[in-house]
Order: C-alpha cells, then sequence, then structure tokens
C-alpha cells in the first residue's frame, strides 16, 4: 500500500471549523422503519425513473418500482415492504434545490420482508452487464448530486487513469462517510476494488481529510488487508471545498478539469466511498441500493448522529429518531451547512441525495447582516476554488449581462460559498450566481426558441410562397390554354367564313 | 517641415477622397443592419408591434419609423438592447399593444374544436396540427406564445396558459 501524506493546497478553499464531532460520539443508528415512505423518481440531475407498479399492489424490500428512463437516469426500489398507497408528483429534495417530482408512497408493514425474484448472479462476468447492474440497482453517486453511478463509471471504462474514491468530506457538518469509513472499511475497500476492475484504473487513490484520524486509520488497516497494489491512501490537508469532485482531482493529480467537460475526459473518474459501499453490497449481496447513511445534527436535535435511513423517510421521522427538536431549533438545512440549502417543511422525504439534515439552532445560523456596497478588495478571488472573480460575476449578475457572465465563467461556479463567508460586506454572493445560472438557463433557452420559431417561420414563408407560385402558374397555364383555345376557334370561324365567301365567289362566277 | 506638411496634407486629402467614393459607390449594406435589429428581437412574429413580422418591424425601426418600445413578448431586455445598438435612450414598454409572451402557449380545447383549421392557418411557425374537420392540437414545445391563433377561432375554444419546462 502507498501511503501519502499530501501537503499540497488548494487553490483557493478556506479553513472552517469543523461541527462534526457531536454526531460521531455514536455508532450510526441502523435498521428503523418508518410507516410511511415517500420515494421520489427523480432525484437526479438526469432523467425521471419510470414506475411499474400500481396503486394497491405489495412490494417487498428491494423490489423495482421504477425502471431507469433515458441515460443518464437509475432504477428505484422499495426501501421496505408494505403496500403501495399513491403514486403522485410531490416536492422532494435534491442535491442543489427542491424540485417537483412523482412520488412512489408506501404504507410499510414493519416485515421489511426481502424481495425474492431478483437475479442469482449478482455479479455477472462481462463489463457491460455489471455496469446495466449498477444502473438497474438504482446505485448513484452518494456524495450529494446522487448523479447515476453506471453513466460515469461507462464514461471512463477503459480509458481511466487513476479512479479517486473521494472521502474527503469537507464540510463543516457532514460525517457520513466518515462514520461508514470507521464502520465498514472492508466492504468499501472491497467495493473500491470492485470499480478499478470495472474501468480497468491502474491507479487507485483513496483521499481522506486529515481531520478524520479513525477513519484514516481503519480504511489504512482495511487496503493493507486486501493487499492490491493499485491501493493507494493519501491523507489531504483539511481546507474546504477540497471534497469537491473538480478541486479534489486537481488536488491529487495537479491536472484541472477544463471548463464545461466531466473529469472522465481526461481520464479520471471520482466516486465517494458511500457508493463504493453500495456497490459492493449490490455485487456480494444483491442488494440494490434501497438507504443511504444520513448525518442528523445541527444544535436544533436533540440526539446528534448518524443513521441508516431507507430511501423516502420522511425528514420528521428521521429527526424523531435523532430525539427529536430542541426547542431553539430556527431552521432545517438539507445538505451541508455550505452547500446545502434550508427546507421549506420536515415532512419532505429523505433521497438518496440527503447526505445531511441539519437542525441548525439560534446562533448557528448566519445572521443577517445588511449588505454594503463591494468594496473591490478582492477577497472573494482569493478563495474561489473555481479561479474565478467573484467580485465581476457580481456587477455581471446585477446588470443581467449574459454575454458577461458567460465570459467570466459563470458555468464553473460550483455554488460552494467560499466567497459570501469572506466577504467584508456581507454580500451573499452565491446566491446572486443561483439566481444568475437560473436567468441564464432562461434565457438560453428563450434564444433557442427564438431561433428555432424564426426557422420555421422562414421555412413556412417559403411554403406559403411556393403555393402562391404555383397556384400562379397554374392558373396563367390555365388562361394560356384557354387563350389557345379562344384562338383556334376564331381561326377555325375565320377560316370557315372564308371558305364560304370562296364557295359564294364560284357560285357566282358564270 | 515643408515635406511634412506636404506629405501628410497629401496623404489627408486622398484618404479624404478614398473615403467618400466608398461612400457614394459601395452599396450601403441595409440588410445586415435590419438583420441586426431583427436578431434582439424575439422573432416569434406575434405582429403586436403593428408591422406584420420581426422583420418589417425591424425595417420600420432600422428606418427611423417606429419606436423601440413595441415588442411586448421582448420585453424590457429586448429594448435594453434595441437602445443599445441603435444609441437611443431606453422607453418604457407601450403595454397597450398585448400581451403575447414567450411565457405562455395556446391550448385547444379539444372537445371543442370544429376542425375549422383557421388556427393552424394563423400560426406563423407551424405549431398547429389538424386536418380540416377534424380535432386540431397545439404542440407546446413548438409554440411561442404569439396569440395569433386566439382571435380567429370561431368556437373560442384556444387559451394561453404557462409553459412548462
Amino acid at each position: 500500500m502507498v501511503d501519502v501524506t499530501f501537503e499540497r493546497y488548494l487553490t483557493g478553499g478556506i479553513r472552517l471549523a469543523a461541527n462534526k464531532t457531536a454526531s460521531t460520539e455514536e455508532p450510526i443508528l441502523r435498521g428503523f422503519i418508518p410507516p410511511l415512505l415517500v420515494i421520489g423518481l427523480h432525484q437526479h440531475g438526469g432523467t425521471s425513473a419510470v414506475p411499474i407498479v400500481a396503486v394497491g399492489q405489495k412490494v417487498a424490500k428491494g423490489e423495482p418500482i421504477a425502471l431507469p428512463g433515458a441515460p443518464p437516469s437509475t432504477g428505484v426500489h422499495a426501501s421496505s415492504s408494505g403496500r403501495v398507497r399513491a403514486i403522485e408528483e410531490r416536492l422532494i429534495p435534491t442535491g442543489t434545490k427542491l424540485r417537483a417530482s412523482l412520488c412512489i408512497v408506501i404504507e410499510t408493514d414493519g416485515e421489511d420482508r426481502r424481495f425474492e425474484g431478483g437475479s442469482d448472479e449478482p455479479w455477472p462476468e462481462s463489463r457491460e452487464v455489471r455496469i446495466e447492474r449498477v444502473r438497474l440497482a438504482g446505485i448513484a453517486g452518494l456524495g450529494g448530486a446522487a448523479f447515476p453511478t453506471a453513466t460515469k463509471l461507462e464514461a471512463v471504462a477503459g480509458t481511466c487513469k487513476v479512479l479517486i474514491v473521494n472521502g474527503a468530506e469537507c464540510e463543516p457538518y457532514i460525517s457520513c462517510d466518515d462514520m461508514l469509513m470507521r464502520e465498514a472499511p472492508a466492504e468499501i475497500v472491497a467495493g473500491v476494488i470492485r470499480m478499478a476492475d470495472l474501468v480497468a484504473a491502474p491507479r487507485v487513490i483513496i483521499a481522506i481529510e486529515r481531520d478524520k484520524p479513525r477513519a484514516l486509520e481503519a480504511m489504512r488497516k482495511a487496503v493493507t488487508a486486501a493487499g492490491d497494489p493499485r491501493l493507494a491512501i493519501c491523507e489531504i490537508p483539511t481546507v474546504y471545498p477540497a471534497g469537491g469532485e473538480r478541486q479534489l482531482i486537481e488536488l491529487l493529480t495537479g491536472e484541472e478539469v477544463p471548463s464545461g467537460a466531466y473529469p472522465s475526459s481526461i481520464g479520471y473518474v471520482c466516486q465517494n466511498v458511500g457508493t463504493a459501499y453500495a456497490i459492493e453490497r449490490l455485487a456480494a449481496r444483491g442488494e440494490p441500493l434501497t438507504s443511504r447513511i444520513v448525518t442528523v445534527t445541527g444544535g436544533g436535535v436533540a440526539r446528534p448522529r448518524n443513521v441508516e435511513v431507507p430511501i423516502g423517510t420522511p425528514i420528521h421521522y428521521l429527526i424523531e429518531q435523532c430525539g427529536g427538536y430542541r426547542r431553539n431549533v430556527v431552521r432545517l438545512i438539507h445538505g451541508g451547512s455550505m452547500m446545502g440549502y434550508a427546507l421549506p417543511a420536515d415532512d419532505l422525504p429523505t433521497t438518496k441525495a440527503t447526505s445531511c439534515i441539519i437542525a441548525a439552532a439560534e446562533g448557528e445560523v448566519r445572521e443577517s447582516f445588511e449588505e454594503w456596497a463591494c468594496i473591490r478588495c478582492g477577497e472573494c478571488a482569493s478563495v474561489c476554488p473555481a479561479r474565478l472573480q467573484p467580485q465581476e460575476l457580481l456587477t455581471a449578475a446585477a446588470a443581467r449581462d449574459f454575454d458577461d457572465l458567460e465570459a467570466l465563467g459563470l458555468d464553473d461556479c460550483i455554488e460552494c460559498g467560499c466567497c459570501d463567508v469572506v466577504c467584508p460586506s456581507h454580500i451573499v454572493l452565491t446566491e446572486r450566481f443561483r439566481g444568475a445560472k437560473r436567468a441564464f438557463a432562461e434565457h438560453a433557452r428563450r434564444l433557442a426558441l427564438s431561433a428555432e420559431a424564426e426557422e420555421r417561420h422562414k421555412r413556412r414563408e417559403r411554403r406559403l410562397k411556393q403555393i402562391e407560385e404555383d397556384r400562379r402558374a397554374a392558373q396563367e397555364a390555365l388562361k394560356a390554354k384557354l387563350r389557345a383555345d379562344e384562338e383556334a376557334r376564331r381561326r377555325a370561324v375565320a377560316a370557315a367564313v372564308e371558305r364560304a365567301r370562296q364557295r359564294k365567289r364560284r357560285d357566282a362566277e358564270p | 517641415m515643408l515635406t511634412a506638411v506636404t506629405v501628410l496634407t497629401g496623404l489627408s486629402l486622398a484618404l479624404a477622397a478614398a473615403l467618400i467614393a466608398a461612400s457614394r459607390w459601395l452599396p450601403e449594406r441595409g440588410d445586415d443592419a435590419v438583420e441586426r435589429i431583427e436578431r434582439l428581437l424575439p422573432r416569434i412574429q406575434c405582429a403586436q408591434c403593428g408591422y406584420p413580422g420581426c422583420r418589417p418591424y425591424a425595417e420600420a425601426i432600422l428606418a427611423g419609423e417606429a419606436e423601440i418600445n413595441r415588442c411586448p413578448p421582448g420585453g424590457e431586455s429586448t429594448i435594453r438592447a434595441l437602445a443599445e445598438l441603435l444609441g437611443r435612450e431606453p422607453t418604457p414598454l407601450d403595454t397597450s399593444l398585448g400581451s403575447a409572451s414567450m411565457d405562455r402557449v395556446a391550448r385547444i380545447d379539444e372537445t371543442l374544436c370544429i376542425g375549422c383549421n383557421l388556427c393552424a392557418r394563423a400560426c406563423p411557425v407551424d405549431a398547429i396540427v389538424g386536418l380540416p374537420q377534424r380535432m386540431h392540437t397545439v404542440i407546446a414545445r413548438l409554440c411561442t406564445g404569439c396569440e395569433l391563433c386566439v382571435p380567429p377561432c370561431p368556437v373560442d375554444c384556444i387559451e394561453m396558459v404557462p409553459r412548462h419546462g
């Protein structure tokens, strides 16, 4: 095993006070079944899954209830046994926002009966079939975006230089990867090896931030025990956002993922440790992804801890498992404190993207300061891990200048929030950039609609002109024919008259 | 000194002559200017500006016959873009013209449609399909929200609804 301690630092980034101890004191809570499951079919940026069950139907744990749509997409499974109560549109939290998605609502029966109709051979020989199995099993990136894992593996299979396993977990409140690495390092490493085989990666780097000594120790032991020469553990400095996919790749390899491209374009693939664990559970036991580890923390919850949550568990039920709310709770946040967002209610379900639920107490949430004008100090630019100029972007966003926004690289903003933290004028830059991205998408949509409409309008004009011309030509032809007929008739009459005249003349002659 | 003055004077006179000749005899590329104005319009051909389409409106703007605030679907952003291109002052949108918006699409109540085909003939972007005497429908993805199909309908079965997605 190669064991590297890294002293290279990120471009930009900041050091944040960690809040991980509260949720790492107790082991992961496992094995509870909520009375109701609300399982979203569109949990990621790809396409929605397609339901294959009917209302009233009995389902078992792990039974497929929706098949993957057009790629990128994944299958969806019942997280516990019970009966389908409804299939309806509901609001679900995804990695970056709340979204209205078709959901399958299951009333559980408490038996947690396992689905028996699965495949006998969970991990077949062929690479293509394995990737298809990963897609059907609903495995998605458990780092927080829930992007379909099969699509990512597919893109890099055979061309992979390094498989990077992300155990950095840089968000100050989240500890689900930390706890999983402490409790199931052997399974994670086995899953990592399976993924490395799948994409034929010659090297594997497992990156873990230095502030997780127990996870590091457990993973080091597991890697040594596995004895695979491709594997290396890399201890990286604790800097936010080192766990961002692009940031981690750049930190470890020194190579920058091109703007607008995926890491696969330069031969890298990044997978979360939780995803590796899910792959192992699928390959060794044939289990699809029906649960994930969620950090429930914050000063507003009685017993902060990590919980293995069946996908679709309502958040209020999850909070109850952790002792309920304290009185001073002021806000519920989905995801981390830096990149997460506030939830409007606690009856929303968890998804594969739910890495953390923060019940924030008074004093934990950022006070709303009065925003002052930008003094152009440039602090934001120096902490931006994407090497952008947030102060310039801010001006362009305020002016809705889409050309400028594009030129300044709005699309490369990973919304990490570093600029917000350091801004001395308390400007909430990231929020503006999110708004600008939405407006930009809307603008692009309109431009596309305009261009398409113009094209169709021109085609229509051409067609109408052609029809008009054809009509006129037909009319002309008819007129010409009528004229010719008329002429022929006149000539015939004239000829007849002439003949008659000649006859008369002949008759008059003696 | 004298040489310098002569050379420079000669040079400026020669270039001035060339410029005058160019402006006199080279054809003016009016089409390009119209095109640049047209590009800033939404090009959905709603005709709410009072001209039969986006291009005629662009020509009228170029000729100085039309105000730049007559495009309801383009709204403020189009006015600003036009003002910037033409060096005119942005003026508030003339709201008396209409309410066409790219955020909406037409929807035909198919139970009421009598198949007269008048709406399909009015649609400037071929977004309505249907045969005479048969039910007609709007292809929402292609509809630009110009509202031109609404007035011709003899049974008032077309309404404008918010666009999804």
